[in-house]
């Protein structure tokens, strides 16, 4: 240990640390689950081992099915999260700005929030039929709660300093909220973004293993159709990744865009 | 020029007791005058400031600028804060230039005259830079550029150097100085330092807590730019010192 010992937080790590922890967590992982595989507990179609699961992946990827799954996924995924954008942050602007719609609106809202977005299935195909859209329905019910909610209370957060200057420089209503609200609430609205990405994807892979034949939540459910368990197991690792890999772009875009808006108030993690 | 009559504010609190944060109050401020409202927390004068402002209503007596009674803020009358008044999501310059923006300028027009006064508060070389990469002080000459640009009649100030140390506060007080000497703007600016009055007001509006009000308006017949340390200089600190004494008997907790 380094100074700054007396809070295990400050800890600095260096760069072959960080490196060396996670091969440690992932190669102790992948050696338990190789054990259990080999204890005999569970047969090899309900428990593969990492062996298995990483030929059955690569013969997977030889049938070349899997990009076009992908594809799909990532086109229903950004249908129904720029839908909830577009949705989200400027009803999100007007209750956060609005406070006698926020009290008339709010309770509904709390209602709605915590109906899990597959709950809206069975509604979803009798409004929308078969193929893309309720899909698109389900990840835009995953997207839209926690952008509308981070962005009412990002706006509604937004010090009255920035609006007393505003009103005192003679700003109107619009110049008011896309001059002043809008960037002052912007780092916030980000954050809420970033975790209606995340909550998308999980709720998409859910959504398209009910009722769709296509993308990735299908690949999970078709592999088990074919008793292939290494194939479900491979599909998961994939979809853990592409999230990850999801996750890091949002990440990097959040950074980019706060630094541009200068504002320290809000420090980003990772 | 602006002249506040009979001005009262009475607040509700939360257990519906009323309480008297500004009694009977009168007020005249010339054009180009630097006036003070010097006093103890608790005295009212942010109150005062703010309805002066436009920014509160009184509960009764009217504020009048030039004859026309103020209903809300207006741009002509920019008040700044001690802090927190920057955009922080905006450079120097944009900062100065947003009530020039919000007034339709167009944009070159906009930068060049915002530039100007940066310039004229010495901070030009910063014009790129986000407030948090600058000091308070900075910070300070930032929001002052900022209200300067839209040419207002009147400058309010609510305890403008107040967030800054002893030293940067001694050398904006010098900057506002001279501003004040170039332009000879009007200022109405709040403040509980003695010091800070006498060296930058020419008259000093003394106030006391419960309830707030206006006990003393002093004359400082300095010529400018004034020396701290000479001899009348002091004696209108003592003079201010003693009348703020004396009108807190029961106000022990104010200091030098």
């Amino acid at each position: 240990m380094r100074n700054k010992n007396w809070d295990s937080r400050l800890v600095a790590i260096s760069s072959v640390e960080k490196w060396v922890y996670p091969g440690i967590v992932f190669m102790v992982f992948i050696i338990s689950w190789q054990a259990v595989a080999m204890s005999g507990i569970y047969t090899p179609y309900q428990f593969p081992s990492p062996l298995e699961v990483w030929r059955s992946t690569l013969e997977l990827y030889e049938q070349g099915t899997v990009l076009k799954h992908i594809r799909v996924s990532m086109y229903r995924l950004l249908a129904g999260f720029l839908l909830a954008l577009a949705t989200g942050v400027p009803l999100g602007i007007l209750l956060g700005w609005k406070t006698r719609l926020f009290s008339a609106f709010d309770p509904l809202i709390q209602i709605i929030r915590p109906i899990s977005p597959i709950a809206w299935f069975p509604l979803a195909i009798l409004w929308f039929k078969i193929g893309d859209p309720p899909a698109i329905f389900i990840i835009f019910m995953a997207a839209v709660f926690p952008i509308l909610l981070s962005t009412i209370a990002a706006v509604r957060s937004v010090h009255s300093f920035y609006v007393k200057v505003a009103v005192n420089f003679g700003a109107g209503p619009g110049q008011m909220i896309l001059n002043v609200v809008l960037p002052a609430a912007f780092p916030q609205i980000m954050v809420g973004v970033r975790i209606a990405l995340g909550s998308a994807w999980i709720h998409m892979v859910a959504g398209e293993m009910l009722g769709v034949q296509s993308g990735l939540g299908f690949l999970v459910v078709d592999a088990r159709n074919f008793l292939r368990t290494d194939w479900v197991i491979s599909a998961m690792i994939l979809i853990g990744i592409l999230g990850l890999l999801l996750d890091a772009v949002m990440a990097w875009i959040q950074r980019r865009i706060s630094g541009s808006f200068g504002n320290p108030a809000i420090k980003i993690n990772n | 020029m602006i002249i506040a009559r009979g001005i009262r504010k009475i607040y509700d609190d939360r257990r519906g007791k009323r309480f008297e944060a500004l009694r009977e109050t009168e007020l005249e401020i010339a054009r180009g005058e630097v006036l003070c409202l010097l006093g103890p927390s608790g005295c009212g004068k942010s109150t005062l400031l703010n309805i002066l402002a436009g920014f509160e209503n009184p509960t009764s007596g009217t504020v009048t600028v030039d004859g026309i009674t103020v209903r809300g803020p207006d741009p002509r009358r920019i008040l700044l804060f001690q802090e927190y008044g920057l955009f922080p999501w905006l450079s120097a310059l944009g900062n100065v230039a947003y009530g020039l923006k919000i007034k339709g300028l167009p944009r070159q027009e906009c930068r060049e005259k915002a530039m100007d006064m940066l310039r004229m508060v010495g901070l030009d070389a910063f014009a790129d830079n986000h407030p948090h990469e600058l000091s308070g002080g900075m910070q300070q000459r930032v929001a002052i550029a900022r209200a300067l640009a839209v040419d207002p009649e009147l400058i309010f100030m609510d305890e403008p150097f107040g967030a800054l140390d002893s030293l940067t506060r001694l050398r904006m007080q010098d900057e506002l100085e001279k501003i004040r000497l170039m332009r000879n703007q009007t200022m109405v600016f709040v403040s509980h330092d003695i010091a800070e009055a006498v060296y930058l007001s020419d008259r000093i509006a003394i106030m006391s807590p419960s309830p707030g009000q206006i006990t003393m308006v002093i004359q400082v017949p300095l010529t400018r730019p004034r020396s701290r340390t000479s001899q009348s200089f002091t004696d209108i600190q003592d003079l201010i010192y003693s009348e703020l004494k004396l009108s807190n008997r029961l106000y022990s907790e104010y200091t030098i």
